[in-house]
């Protein structure tokens, strides 16, 4: 496997803080990593708050349309915006998680369960945020493999010296 | 004729790249690699993704609803 860092001299580093667990606001740190890693990048994602569910073994990751107004989805040549009215009754949040997902797989859209192996497979540094472990009470058994742990230092550490910094 | 050609038409952002980046690294300097794609998004992305990493864009090309890139490995 190529050494990233060494590829030439124009790589550049990334760090990315994914703090939401949702599944619309999965994809914006996920893409980047991936994508990034292909363009040779380092790159090390910092997993905090619900963020951190994003690293599970198993994910079932959900969405809302409550506090989401900007959200429209396209059906039938139209958009549908949800009131938050609406958002807030039974079963509407699984119904637009549904549909959210069968939207991206027409779209062709990756799932996160697909970027986020990607990430690993392409040497994506994956740190998993301890107070985060122990406020929400998740063990680091309930992690993917090859995820390392550490704390706000780590995080700091790692930034100060990327050209590239995000919080999601 | 391409060394390697990759089907990325229905992918979306950023498959047809990371696609692209996982045959790269199978092939040798100088080999190229022949993509397909249907994503429009994905002209302006192999050109950046080429620019970042030095593999050279040889060729970009549109037919219908259809991209053509190559790619030459650096």
């Amino acid at each position: 496997m190529l050494d990233n860092a060494n590829d030439g001299s124009n790589s550049k580093s990334m760090s990315i803080i994914a703090t939401k667990g949702t599944l619309d606001w999965a994809y914006p740190p996920f893409i980047l990593a991936t994508t990034g890693a292909a363009m040779d990048m380092e790159v090390t994602m910092f997993f905090t708050f619900y963020g951190l569910g994003l690293l599970k073994k198993d994910l079932n990751l959900k969405m809302s349309t409550l506090g989401n107004p900007a959200m429209e989805m396209p059906m039938m040549g139209m958009h549908m915006a949800m009131p938050n009215i609406i958002g807030g009754f039974p079963g509407v949040d699984k119904g637009v998680t549904v549909m959210m997902k069968n939207l991206m797989a027409k779209k062709g859209v990756a799932s996160i369960e697909d970027l986020r192996e990607a990430a690993v497979e392409t040497d994506v540094r994956l740190i998993a945020c301890q107070m985060t472990l122990d406020l929400f009470e998740i063990k680091d058994t309930d992690l993917i493999d090859g995820v390392e742990i550490g704390g706000a230092a780590t995080a700091l550490e790692v930034a100060g010296k990327a050209d590239i910094n995000y919080f999601m | 004729m391409a060394d390697q050609t990759l089907d990325a038409k229905g992918l979306n952002c950023p498959l047809p790249i990371i696609k692209a980046k996982k045959a790269l690294k199978g092939m040798s300097p100088g080999e190229t690699l022949a993509i397909e794609s249907t994503d429009p998004g994905s002209v302006a992305d192999f050109a950046a993704f080429c620019r970042q990493t030095g593999n050279e864009l040889t060729s970009s090309e549109q037919s219908g609803d259809i991209y053509n890139f190559e790619i030459k490995k650096s």
